[in-house]
């Protein structure tokens, strides 16, 4: 006899959480994680999955169950450079990316990542500065993530900025939207903000033909 | 070249910043093959592939302004970032497939008196030069042949990923403008290959390393330079070869162009026009007779 502990995986039904799987099924791109094969293309061509904890497969897996915890305290959804591979040559049609995508916003919307994680504060920082100026400036967004994150980084990362800075590719005073533009911009982001801004009219526009450029991938319809 | 076409240019925000020679020669170039970008006013960033993380019916409508800006224009638009290119047209694809995202972009746009139509097309720089001037023209313009030069092409990922280039192109039709201007395509095969994109920032080893496989594939194919079309991957392979050399022990260095530095050094524009001198990593390539071979690898400054 040894001294062995066994861990329990498995979950008792009332321990299952199936609203997160409802919740990416909802979003788009997600819809199809029902018909998930589990054949493992995805993990096969993602670059990343090799440093992952979970593979995509497998995340798809749990997801479906109702493994939540699991699945959104997964370092693999902050490793996935949204480089497409699995979502192009998934057999069942499921954009993986996207599904990686609404896990992430699900983390961030939840708060389910570990304190001083850059990936989130970069995110929000991106999301702010853009509201703000309405384009990114890496300058200012690597300096406010990193003084966020980890400002010891400022120590390493200078010589990067220095090169750059010296080679006129590094912007300090940022190139910014008009004004009004700005203030627009800002307005169509509230409108979507607050879900049913009451004082906007529903556009009259009919929709148009998509795209034609998509051979592969996406086949457009006209949604009358 | 008779009459000057033009097109809607959408910079995106690195062009003003780390990527600021890939607009400089972006512009020489196409001036040069009398091409004409007249910047999209009032753009605004698309989102890129972070604004995705946080809010989907935002960053969709973040793409959507721009489209509805550029459709009255009325001109193709040309995104030199493969990350905008990418980003403005899935939003122009979820948009025709999803009503219910449809709705609410219309809503916020009309919010701000702008209409969505869908009829953009938009194009990477060098699916342009491809069509519009054509292997045989480039050809015919190249003052400067860069023989003797060997040319890995690198694409990275969102360029012809998820969504195939307009027309049916493959990357690998894309190549042949590296022969088109007197240089050697190397056989690249991770020419698709992530380069980690902002992971190099955020999560450092694992995007170093994926940086790491595509450098260490260059030099194993015997690459002097190696091309790319993304301004986002031309950062990432040139700023961290130091610390790649350092952490891996394997001399990485290679000078990273982006394209249209290539191209206009073939086309024998001035090193200044191309901002040649803005490279981390500096190509030291010098015309030579025909024949010898002259492509001097330089080291990191």
């Amino acid at each position: 006899m040894s001294r062995v502990s066994f861990v329990r995986k498995v979950k008792y039904e009332k321990e299952l959480q199936r609203d997160v799987a409802a919740e990416v099924i909802a979003t788009p791109g997600g819809e199809k994680i029902l018909s998930c094969l589990q054949c493992g293309t995805c993990g096969g061509a993602c670059p990343l999955s090799v440093y992952m904890d979970h593979t995509p497969r497998r995340l798809i897996g749990m997801l479906r169950e109702g493994f939540k915890q699991e699945v959104v305290e997964s370092f693999a959804i902050w490793l996935c450079a949204s480089c497409y591979e699995c979502t192009v040559l998934c057999p069942a049609g499921i954009k993986v990316t996207d599904v990686m995508y609404a896990l992430k916003r699900i983390a961030i919307h939840e708060g389910i990542y570990p304190r001083r994680f850059p990936i989130p504060v970069l995110a929000k920082e991106f999301m702010e500065m853009l509201k703000g100026t309405g384009r990114n400036n890496e300058f200012w967004l690597v300096l406010r993530v990193l003084l966020k994150t980890a400002p010891m980084k400022l120590l390493t990362s200078w010589p990067l900025g220095l090169r750059l800075w010296r080679r006129g590719r590094m912007c300090l005073i940022g190139s910014r939207i008009p004004k009004p533009a700005g203030a627009d911009l800002r307005r169509m982001l509230e409108v979507l903000e607050h879900g049913n801004a009451s004082d906007v009219k529903p556009s009259n526009v009919t929709p148009s033909q998509g795209p034609d450029l998509l051979p592969g991938g996406a086949v457009s319809r006209v949604n009358a | 070249m008779a009459s000057t076409r033009a097109y809607t240019y959408f910079p995106g925000c690195c062009m003003h910043g780390f990527a600021r020679h890939c607009q400089d020669s972006l512009y020489a170039v196409f001036e040069d093959l009398g091409l004409e970008l007249r910047v999209l006013p009032e753009w605004n960033c698309c989102g890129a592939t972070t604004y995705m993380s946080v809010d989907e019916h935002q960053a969709f409508a973040l793409a959507a302004r721009n489209l509805a800006l550029a459709e009255q224009i009325g001109l193709e638009i040309l995104a030199p970032c493969t990350a905008c290119f990418m980003i403005l047209k899935k939003a122009q694809d979820y948009l025709a497939r999803y009503p219910e995202i449809r709705a609410k972009v219309d809503r916020a746009l009309s919010a701000i008196g702008l209409r969505y139509q869908g009829t953009a097309r938009i194009y990477h720089p060098l699916e342009i030069l491809l069509r519009d001037v054509g292997l045989k023209g480039l050809k015919a313009r190249v003052k400067q042949p860069l023989r003797g030069l060997n040319v890995a092409p690198y694409y990275g990922c969102l360029i012809a990923r998820p969504y195939a280039l307009s027309n049916g192109v493959t990357l690998e039709a894309f190549d042949q403008f590296i022969p088109a201007l007197g240089a050697n395509l190397v056989d690249f095969e991770l020419k698709a290959h992530c380069c980690g994109g902002s992971l190099t920032g955020t999560i450092e080893d694992v995007g170093r390393r994926l940086v790491y496989i595509l450098l260490r594939q260059a030099k194993r194919a015997k690459a002097d330079v190696m091309v790319t079309v993304c301004p986002l991957c031309q950062l990432n392979l040139e700023a961290h070869q130091g610390k790649i050399q350092r952490q891996y022990g394997e001399d990485v260095t290679i000078p990273i162009p982006y394209f249209t530095q290539l191209i206009g050094m073939a086309l024998g524009l001035s090193d200044k026009s191309l901002a040649l001198e803005k490279l981390l990593v500096p190509i030291r390539w010098q015309p030579v007779e025909k024949g010898a071979a002259a492509a001097q690898p330089a080291t990191a400054a």
